[in-house]
Parts: structure tokens; C-alpha cells; sequence
């Protein structure tokens, strides 16, 4: 299959070519994966500011320890830092998708930021659970 | 690319920036800019979760004077991309469409963005400094 709208060579409309294919039934996907995660962060970002806060506040290393060994603390920072990085891949893929127009480079770009926030949002995660388990 | 002398309209130089408009591009350097200070949560997270010393270098490195920038920059960002998110969230209800409510929303958020930043580092400095 052409791609549509790309053989002008015949005299059919792009329309024509893709009329009758069905949609692809995803389009709107990543857009209200980006708004749901966009809500979720409105709240999560405001505990995790307060949450900072308190660190500045704590001061030293082992009470800061204490603070995220709480479970509610660790639930939600891990929370966060899933769907932060999940939030950031979806908003960084678009202005990847808007402004790299270089085929090879959009694709080795979008794979990069897929890995990057996929293994930092695992980090993140690791790190918390073993300041939880920790002795 | 259009190779042919074809009349194209003006490119974005042209025109005067509408506050939205500078708005819109401030919601997506913001957004990156924060995609690197959430690395900087993660770095904290694992200083914290390897050792003392680790989690002593990552504070010295905040209350450092570029730290302390980079921070203070970040704070400011997340509270713009938090402010201009939830703007978002009205238009995609379909809310606040209007030229005038657009711009007072935009200049809400400004205003919001400032306050929640001035907000929390008199916090930090009421809690006796950053280090």
C-alpha cells in the first residue's frame, strides 16, 4: 500500500486513498494519557513540594530516611516518579514529533528519551524501596 | 521544501507575541527543563538510598550557588507548568476560550506562578537557609 496522498500521479484525492481503511482507533490515546497523568501530577506535585519542604527542614540524613521509610510517603513518591517520567516521555515525544525532522534522528531521538525516562523512573522506584526496606 | 518562488506568508519574527502565544511556548521550555530537574529528584532519591556521604554531596551540590540557581529555577518552572497545566485542563473542557479570558487566565497563572515560588522559598529561608 502507497502511502496516501503520496502518488500524484493518479488524480485520486488523499481522501479517496483512505476512505473505507477505518481509523486507526488510537488517535486520541496519547492525548488523554497526557491530560490523566496531567490531573494526577496537579496533586502529587503539590505533597512532593511540601514533602521537599520538610527534607530542607529535616536536615540530616538519617531523618530524611525516616521521613520517606513512612509507607504513605513511599507509595506516593514512588507515584510520582512513574508518573512524572510518564508524563515528561509523552510531552518530550510530541516536541520531538514537532520539531525533528530528520527521520533517523526523530526515531534515535524518541528511542532515547523512551530509555532515559523509562530507566530514570526506574532509579527512582529502586531507590525508594530500598530506603524503605532498608535496615 | 518547497524549491519554486512561490509567495510564502510571514514566519513568526513578524508578528507581535501575543501573551498566549508566549504562554504556550513557556508551558514546553518549562516542561523540558523540568524532565531535567526531575533527574535531579531521582539523583536525590539514590544519594539517599546509597549512603551519608552520597546524600551529603547532593545537598552540598543544592546549597551550592549554581545548585541554588538551578533550584530556584526549577521551583519557579514547576509552578508555571503546574499553573498553565491546570489552564490547559479548562480548555480541554471546552472552558475559556475568550481573547480577554485568555488573557486574564494567562496573566492569573504569571501571577500565581510568582506567588507559589516567592511561597515556598520564604519557607526554605524561614527554615534557616537552603543547605
Amino acid at each position: 500500500m502507497s502511502a496516501p496522498g503520496m502518488d500524484r500521479s493518479n488524480l485520486r484525492t488523499p481522501l479517496k486513498d483512505v476512505t473505507g481503511l477505518g481509523s486507526a482507533k488510537s488517535g486520541t490515546h496519547h492525548f488523554i494519557v497526557q491530560r490523566v497523568t496531567g490531573v494526577a501530577l496537579v496533586l502529587l506535585t503539590i505533597w512532593v513540594v511540601g514533602f521537599v519542604l520538610a527534607l530542607v527542614h529535616a536536615g540530616d540524613y538519617a531523618h530524611a530516611r525516616e521521613m520517606l521509610r513512612h509507607p504513605f510517603a513511599a507509595a506516593w513518591m514512588i507515584a510520582f516518579v512513574v508518573v512524572a517520567f510518564w508524563h515528561a516521555q509523552l510531552g518530550l515525544q510530541v516536541v520531538i514529533e514537532d520539531y525533528v525532522h530528520a527521520r533517523w534522528f526523530e526515531i534515535a531521538s524518541q528511542l532515547a528519551v523512551k530509555f532515559v525516562c523509562a530507566g530514570a523512573a526506574l532509579a527512582g522506584v529502586i531507590a525508594i524501596i530500598r530506603v524503605y526496606i532498608g535496615q | 521544501m518547497p524549491q519554486n518562488a512561490r509567495p510564502i506568508s510571514p514566519h513568526l519574527q513578524i508578528y507581535r507575541w501575543p501573551l498566549s502565544m508566549a504562554l504556550s511556548i513557556l508551558h514546553r521550555a518549562t516542561g523540558i527543563a523540568l524532565v531535567i530537574g526531575l533527574l535531579l529528584v531521582v539523583w536525590l532519591l539514590l544519594a539517599l538510598a546509597h549512603g551519608p556521604e552520597s546524600y551529603a554531596a547532593a545537598r552540598a551540590f543544592c546549597a551550592s550557588w549554581p545548585g541554588l540557581v538551578l533550584l530556584f529555577g526549577w521551583s519557579w518552572a514547576l509552578f508555571f507548568h503546574l499553573c498553565n497545566g491546570i489552564r490547559h485542563l479548562f480548555w480541554d473542557v471546552g472552558k475559556g476560550f475568550g481573547i480577554a479570558q485568555a488573557y486574564r487566565s494567562g496573566i492569573a497563572v504569571i501571577v500565581a506562578s510568582l506567588v507559589l515560588t516567592g511561597l515556598v522559598w520564604a519557607c526554605v529561608i524561614a527554615q534557616g537557609g537552603a543547605a
